[in-house]
């Protein structure tokens, strides 16, 4: 029974492990029957205390084709409406036998604190600005399959990162896979400090697009310029988004990577989204066997054995 | 009545220290006799103890009116009874806020039969909204001698100036100054913050209050005391900025004194790691340079007060995640051990912290912080300074539990404490 609350719980083999397994889950989805009993009589929470179809979606997905048994709570339909704290609905979640708790909460380090609770493993699908792991190795996976390794290549992310739980455990991920992580984005839309982060900072996009291997791009909101985080849509796509004429200067075996929903005409072009190197849906495809891996990994037996299970 | 004996001890006061008995009498309420060998109706031991002036906390959230099940005046002052202090100030952001006569009048009445005593202070502002005056007129006639905003800051200079200038005009019977006593934060660079700006947020995902928001304040305020040369006293500093601001102001002789809080001497941004909400208070905790600049503004006289900011919160309110739980924490019961333990002070260093200066701040100074001589108001400590003991937020006094530094073994406890010539605690365990 293994949490996964951060990407930094995890080293270089701990991930590459992860990802392996993961492939093996990916061999399964081809299958006429994509499901594998691995999980057979597991159960598995869907605690999303934000709402999120995509992950949500993929999870689901993912447990099923472990053959767990999923229960899917959300915050809107819950006792929490009614005024229940989190722990009090955690531990009666937690009383009626369960396995796994994904946890998605708009609050950073909700699933820390639902771990203290619960002695099902908890997975966090998202908190607060904080972290994101699964969205972390799935964008890890998607860029091993397409380069073989991400050892050595040079990713930027570019956008808002301060309000950015991609961002956090992305810049993870990737630096300890061996990446050079470069973040692009006003100061307005960087942490106040970087202490600690393995990663290197460019003002401007145009300064680092030539050289890079991967461009991922961030959603931007529009009320960050309520914010005063930068002035206008336009101004910020001038700047900051991958246009049509940067995408130009991006290498012809770069890829353009998105955690979506995407801005199309903001953060990155409609025709740049539609682009030959963009992998956009390849992560989303991604995200079943990798969540697979982390379940497998949280409640399975232990070593996956791939065609006899 | 009945008269008491501190036997065995020494005494330490402002005077010096020195050995000898101490008789209180519990009907006047007053030192009746110091002197070896002395006898009463009763005695209790202070052998291997101090005998000192009763502690004063410029700084406690009560509760009452409004969140009786985080704490009450009662619950509260056996808090502070136990962890030494014979005077507590009672911050006026209670519900409904205490900015009225009758509010006043309400935790005054509750306060007579406190285990200390209770003085209230008043908000500024009508509602702690800082658009309106409080009658700080009638306030004063009901002895209140305080007034902050507390929570929150004075956010407009204007009014904050004006706040001022009508205080100063306003005279009190017992002669004893009016302060304004500001919370320091301009919310406009705090706001969404739930923690120190720096790292830790930023790898925590946490919005941050940078430490600037409090430090435009106290430089907006040392300003304006300056301007209107009333008495400014600066709550909880916790910035080294701050600390170097008020020590400029001092120097250049301006009316404002300071105080600051054992957790953010003792406590640093990197106790949020865990998203513990306990370690959630306002001002937050900051950097270490932070708290080393805090404890030299304690040793050096610029910060006047230790303050505990005792701020009970139930423990569901204290679940909740970080960004949605409520901010401050307990400190009553800890200030004293937590001050021996963190500053390299002795306990005659630290008196003048826990004691007198802030009885002179908070208007008290007639029956707290006094000599331990004849005729002066029983109000004392009786401390062990070798007793080690373990914080643990459920065995204390409080309502609420909500100590930062649950599991920490402390050295010096208070043994017993005397507030207006009664035993209130004794043996460490409060007597009703």
């Amino acid at each position: 029974m293994r949490d996964l609350l951060s990407i930094d719980e995890l080293d270089a083999t701990e991930l590459t492990n992860l990802l392996d397994l993961a492939e093996n889950f990916a061999a399964v989805q081809k299958r006429d029957v994509p499901k594998v009993p691995a999980l057979r009589g597991k159960t598995i929470v869907l605690a999303f205390f934000e709402d999120s179809t995509r992950t949500r979606t993929s999870f689901d997905l993912a447990a099923r084709r472990l053959s767990a048994d999923v229960v899917n709570f959300s915050a809107s339909a819950s006792s929490l409406t009614k005024g229940e704290s989190l722990r009090d609905t955690v531990e009666t979640i937690s009383a009626m036998g369960i396995d796994a708790i994904v946890v998605r909460h708009r609050s950073s380090g909700a699933p820390h604190q639902v771990a203290k609770w619960t002695e099902a493993a908890v997975i966090n699908a998202g908190d607060g600005w904080h972290q994101h792991p699964t969205q972390a190795l799935l964008d890890s996976y998607t860029i091993r399959e397409h380069f073989g390794d991400i050892g050595g290549k040079h990713i930027a992310l570019c956008g808002d990162i301060a309000h950015s739980r991609v961002a956090r455990s992305n810049a993870q991920a990737f630096a300890t896979l061996g990446a050079q992580v470069t973040l692009v984005a006003p100061r307005t839309l960087l942490p106040s400090s970087l202490d600690g982060w393995p990663v290197q900072v460019a003002d401007r996009l145009d300064d680092i697009i030539g050289d890079l291997d991967v461009a991922y791009m961030l959603r931007i909101q529009n009320e960050r310029i309520g914010d005063a985080r930068f002035p206008s849509v336009r101004e910020y796509r001038t700047l900051y988004g991958l246009t049509v004429e940067r995408a130009k200067r991006l290498r012809p075996d770069a890829l353009i990577m998105h955690p979506g929903p995407m801005n199309r005409g903001v953060e990155i072009d409609p025709e740049v989204a539609d682009d030959p190197r963009s992998v956009v849906l390849d992560q989303v495809s991604a995200g079943i066997p990798v969540r697979m891996a982390v379940l497998f990994s949280a409640v399975g037996p232990g070593q996956f054995e791939g065609e006899a299970a | 009545m009945t008269s008491t004996v501190l036997k065995g001890g020494r005494i330490l006061d402002q005077t010096g220290e020195r050995s000898g008995d101490v008789v209180v009498d519990d009907e006047a309420g007053l030192i009746v006799e110091v002197g070896p060998d002395a006898s009463a109706d009763r005695t209790l031991d202070a052998s291997g103890c101090l005998i000192t002036p009763g502690f004063v906390d410029l700084h406690v959230h009560l509760r009452q009116p409004g969140n009786e099940a985080a704490e009450t005046i009662e619950s509260g002052s056996r808090a502070a009874a136990r962890g030494g202090f014979t005077a507590i100030v009672a911050m006026p952001n209670t519900t409904p806020c205490m900015d009225d006569p009758a509010v006043i009048n309400e935790v005054i009445e509750f306060g007579r039969t406190a285990l200390c005593t209770i003085k209230p202070s008043a908000a500024i502002s009508l509602g702690r909204d800082g658009e309106q005056l409080a009658p700080m007129g009638e306030l004063a006639a009901l002895g209140v001698r305080m007034f902050t905003d507390d929570g929150t800051g004075v956010q407009d200079d204007l009014f904050m100036r004006r706040a001022l200038e009508y205080a100063g005009s306003l005279s009190t019977d017992d002669g004893v100054p009016i302060v304004l006593s500001q919370h320091c934060e301009v919310t406009a660079l705090s706001q969404g913050g739930v923690m120190h700006e720096g790292e830790w947020s930023s790898r925590l995902g946490l919005g941050g209050q940078p430490s600037e928001a409090e430090e435009l304040m106290v430089m907006r305020d040392i300003a304006l005391a300056r301007l209107t040369n009333v008495r400014v006293h600066f709550q909880h500093l916790s910035t080294a900025g701050s600390v170097a601001m008020v020590r400029a102001a001092k120097a250049g002789g301006l009316p404002v004194t300071a105080e600051a809080t054992p957790h953010h001497f003792s406590l640093t941004d990197a106790c949020c790691a865990d998203y513990d909400a306990n370690f959630k208070v306002h001002p937050p905790l900051r950097t270490q340079a932070d708290v080393e600049a805090i404890k030299q503004g304690l040793r050096d006289g610029t910060i006047d007060a230790i303050a505990t900011d005792h701020a009970p919160h139930t423990p569901d309110t204290k679940e909740r995640p970080f960004d949605q739980a409520p901010p401050g924490m307990l400190g009553l019961e800890t200030a004293m051990a937590m001050a021996m333990a963190e500053l390299d002070l002795d306990l005659a260093a630290l008196l003048p912290m826990l004691s007198w200066q802030p009885a002179a701040i908070g208007g008290l100074g007639d029956r707290h912080g006094r000599p331990v001589e004849v005729g002066n108001a029983a109000n004392l400590a009786v401390v062990d300074p070798d007793h080690r003991w373990t914080v643990s937020g459920a065995d204390m006094a409080s309502k609420s539990i909500n100590t930062p530094f649950e599991g920490r073994e402390l050295t010096g406890r208070v043994r017993h404490t005397i507030h207006d010539g009664e035993v209130v605690v004794e043996d460490g365990e409060a007597t009703r």
